[in-house]
């Protein structure tokens, strides 16, 4: 049997959870956001990761095909999109039901327009996600249940009338938790036939529709291929599917890291401290890494690694967390957009406003005045996005500088312009270097404890004494 | 039981030597004691003895304030008085105290001062600290010495003159004022030779933890152990006949080969063992503590148990040279060294005591300790390839005192300790 090894990292906002193989290769990723069961979180990530890890199997299996025929590559594609709106949708019909429950309880003398008007926006939300997951790669956008669903909902519930207003978004504050909450086991099989039934049916529809022409010439090449030719990848995907959903990815070890790893239900030796976890895991995609600076949500670290990917130091903000992931999360509310849009559109800027990082809250208050005064709102985004990187370069300067190779880790390596401030201000502060910024960033502390988790590394914490 | 009793002989010692003393504040004057505040680094014990007058040291109480949680009340009053949050935390809690009408650590009220003597100037707070009790107790004399900064690693003949100049021409004659006590040079020799005994026993204590397993913590149980040499028994028979105790009931504990002992017993296995920088933390003392012994990490030396003295490098108190040798140990307190030396010292305690690792815990608002820290550390860190650590917290306000965060970094300095460790064991092998 095949041996693989899990790695969790609870961050404050987002958990994240790998799952590699005997060669310490990543076979399976999976995230999720941080909620208030920190369990049911954990375990999210830890089940996505190892669909991610089927998919890859039967990736690896369909190899040969993939790369020579232009409609595997974009059916398997299709595929993982449409499958996690398969998940989507269960979650979305438990929320449906919930609303609907909440609503019912009202007291309310106009329930049954509050119940009309909820069912009205169900009825346009629901097809309008549907047809962005499986005709528009919503899957592929890194957004979770709760953003997906309250961006949509929200901007209809401001359409409704004014009497259902309130109501309305207090239902979906009652109900969004309890769903978020609740664990909903999937069967993989199941999910990947009805899957390939969604397709079946996209792709019959397709045969139908004229080209816009308003595409790149591969995008039509896929496209065609895969209209004339999906029966046949289908039949060969089923050949392989059961073998794959029945395969165990039997996890031999593991190991929990990150801001809450002290409350996953993991045996206390499993819990490693996420400096070493992101140091590790950066130090195993660029094996050359001496620096890591990792942003999370709530934690800014500068790490020193030496050649085996060791820590030899590290410095971590202290008292505030301004300058981290969460102060992101601050502004895109303040602003109303979502956290994904701030990258790009402070990129637009065409300078940056001054900004203040020691305070998130204060943030707020000077981006209100700057907008008054007629700043533009790129500018204001690019100060902030700058600012946060001056913070993180104070700490880099504590901890003993930037050494040749430099590694950029965490969920706000995400960002574009984060990206951009940390190349432009290392480079000023130290020179030309090697700088490393892998889409596999914000895995990175997972990857570690996966890689920690097959080594086998005994770790011991007060916690554990405690309960001898 | 033999062995019990003797382990508590010095710990009753002190108690007794403290409550004696707090005994006699509190009935300063119907003793005809005069009453002389002063700070720990660079105090002039054995002079302030020599004139029969009792030490307050604000410090030593503001941080048993912290330790009987009483220091967040105390800042309160200090900040409802106008003193800026980013003030030194311990001045607050001993100004939010006297406001509060001064009860001391034992209950009892701490007498007004006569004299405010500062002998160590290299904190600037203490200057405005004795400023601020001089508006509160007008007819207290303020006497201020100024100690010149080991700025070229040296104490000069020239700088040991114009202290003792000070001490002359300043100090002496307004003592004698204060008191009515004729300046006795033979009897300040006399403190000044008790006081060397007892330089001698500490450093021999401090010593001991080059034992593996360490029989006592030079940090969290070391601030014990400089309770007595620091507030005013150094050059006392009572102070050597504690330290000689508390030395014979360690050597015990090495002769058992048993290690510290911790509020919950006996320290089992000593897995790390560490040297410290800077001050603890007073109002979580306990769990900060805890995070180190749990984790069976020892701290072998510490720069904190110096501040009242630093004996390492062979310093002593000379009664042949009485009033230079008090110069010079106003000029060799520990945060009166110049930056390179207190590194070579925190290098001398890493190799000399085979630490692990080096922590520093940083107190923002500590400019004697803070300034220069982090430096120091990268220094050290470049010097010997060891594991550095830098938590922050603060001395005696409990609003700085982030637990969880703390555990984690110190948690996280453990874990790479132990990785480092076990690198070392693969390659040896």
């Amino acid at each position: 049997m095949k041996k693989y090894y899990l790695g969790i990292d609870l961050g404050s906002t987002t958990s994240k959870a790998v799952i590699i193989n005997e060669k310490d290769e990543i076979i399976g990723r999976g995230i999720t956001n941080t909620r208030a069961n920190y369990k049911v979180a954990a375990d999210i990530a830890r089940e996505e990761a190892t669909y991610d890890a089927r998919f890859t199997l039967l990736t690896q299996r369909l190899q040969e095909e993939i790369d020579s025929k232009p409609e595997f590559k974009k059916y398997m594609k299709d595929i993982r999109s449409v499958f996690q709106y398969r998940q989507f949708k269960r979650r979305m019909d438990s929320l449906r039901a919930m609303l609907l429950k909440t609503v019912n309880e009202f007291k309310y003398n106009n329930k049954e327009d509050i119940k009309q008007a909820l069912i009205k926006i169900l009825g346009i939300i629901e097809p309008q996600i549907r047809n962005e997951f499986v005709n528009e790669n919503l899957g592929s956008k890194n957004q979770f249940f709760r953003d997906i669903v309250s961006e949509r909902y929200n901007q209809e519930v401001e359409k409704a009338d004014k009497l259902v207003f309130e109501p309305l978004m207090l239902a979906f504050d009652k109900s969004i938790t309890p769903v978020e909450n609740e664990m909903v086991k999937y069967n993989f099989k199941e999910l990947i036939d009805e899957s390939m039934n969604v397709l079946d049916e996209k792709y019959k529809g397709l045969l139908d529709q004229p080209e816009h022409g308003d595409k790149e010439d591969w995008y039509y090449a896929e496209l065609n291929a895969v209209k004339s030719n999906y029966k046949n990848v289908e039949s060969t995907l089923r050949e392989h599917i059961d073998q794959i959903a029945d395969e165990d990815i039997h996890i031999s070890n593991m190991v929990g890291t990150g801001y809450g790893r002290a409350l996953l239900p993991f045996p206390e030796d499993c819990i490693k401290s996420e400096i070493l976890c992101h140091a590790f895991g950066a130090h195993a995609i660029f094996p050359n890494t001496r620096t890591v600076l990792d942003i999370g949500g709530q934690d800014t670290k500068a790490i020193q690694v030496d050649s085996h990917g060791l820590v030899t130091s590290f410095h971590m903000n202290d008292r505030c967390a301004a300058g981290c992931g969460r102060y992101l999360g601050y502004i895109a509310d303040e602003f109303g957009i979502s956290l994904n849009e701030l990258g790009p559109e402070a990129l637009e800027a065409d300078k940056e406003a001054t900004i203040c990082s020691t305070c998130t809250v204060f943030a707020g208050a000077e981006v209100k005045e700057l907008l008054h005064n007629g700043e533009k709102r790129p500018n204001i985004l690019a100060g902030l996005h700058k600012a946060i990187v001056q913070r993180a370069m104070s700490l880099i300067a504590r901890s003993g500088g930037v050494r040749n190779e430099f590694t950029f880790t965490g969920g706000v390596a995400r960002n574009q312009a984060v990206l951009k401030y940390v190349k432009q201000m290392v480079t000023d502060s130290y020179g030309e270097l090697t700088m490393n910024i892998h889409t596999d960033s914000i895995f990175m502390g997972a990857l570690g404890g996966a890689m920690f988790a097959r080594r086998n590394i005994e770790v011991d914490l007060p916690s554990k004494k405690k309960k001898k | 039981m033999a062995k019990e009793a003797q382990k508590e002989r010095s710990m009753i010692l002190q108690k007794e030597m403290i409550a004696g003393l707090f005994d006699d504040l509190a009935n300063a004057k119907e003793l005809g004691k005069k009453v002389c505040y002063t700070f720990i680094p660079g105090n002039l014990s054995e002079l302030i003895r020599t004139f029969d007058m009792l030490p307050v040291y604000p410090e030593i109480n503001a941080l048993q304030s912290a330790m009987r949680k009483k220091s967040a009340s105390y800042i309160k009053e200090a900040e409802r008085n106008a003193h800026s949050e980013d003030v030194c935390t311990y001045v607050k809690c001993d100004v939010g105290m006297m406001m509060k009408g001064n009860i001391g650590p034992t209950g009892q009220k701490i007498p007004e001062p006569d004299v405010l003597l500062l002998s160590y100037t290299g904190c600037f707070t203490f200057l405005k600290w004795f400023e601020t009790l001089k508006r509160e107790y007008p007819n207290a004399k303020v006497i201020m010495v100024h100690t010149p900064y080991q700025e070229n690693a040296e104490m000069t003949p020239e700088m040991t003159e114009y202290m003792v100049k000070q001490f002359k021409e300043e100090v002496i004659p307004q003592f004698e004022e204060v008191t009515g006590i004729k300046y006795d040079e033979e009897k300040l020799k006399r403190h000044l030779v008790l006081a060397k005994q007892a330089e001698d026993w500490i450093t021999k204590i401090f010593e001991t933890t080059k034992h593996k397993p360490s029989p006592i913590d030079a940090y969290f149980a070391g601030v014990y152990y400089i309770g007595p040499i620091n507030i005013g028994f150094r050059g006392t028979k009572e102070a050597v006949e504690y330290y000689k105790e508390l030395y014979s009931e360690i050597q015990e504990r090495i002769r058992l080969g048993l290690g510290p002992i911790t509020p919950e017993g006996e320290m089992k296995e000593e897995k790390y063992r560490l040297v410290v920088e800077g001050p603890p933390n007073w109002t979580s003392f306990r769990e900060f503590w805890k995070i180190f012994y749990d984790m069976g990490a020892v701290i072998v030396a510490s720069s904190y148990t110096k501040v009242g003295g630093v004996y390492d490098m062979g310093w002593r108190h000379d009664a042949s040279r009485p009033l230079e040798s008090l110069a010079e140990y106003c000029m060799n307190c520990y945060t009166n060294l110049n930056i390179p030396q207190r590194i070579d010292l925190l290098t001398k305690c890493i190799e000399d005591y085979d630490a692990d690792g080096y922590i520093t815990n940083s107190i923002k608002s500590c400019n004697s300790f803070s300034a220069g820290q982090l430096g120091m550390m990268r220094e050290i860190e470049d010097r010997l390839e060891i594991p550095v650590g830098f938590i922050e917290s603060d001395l005696v306000d409990p609003r700085y005192f982030s637990y969880s965060n703390i555990k984690n970094r110190l948690e996280s300095f453990f874990q790479m300790l132990e990785q480092r460790k076990s690198m070392q064991t693969i390659s040896e092998k």
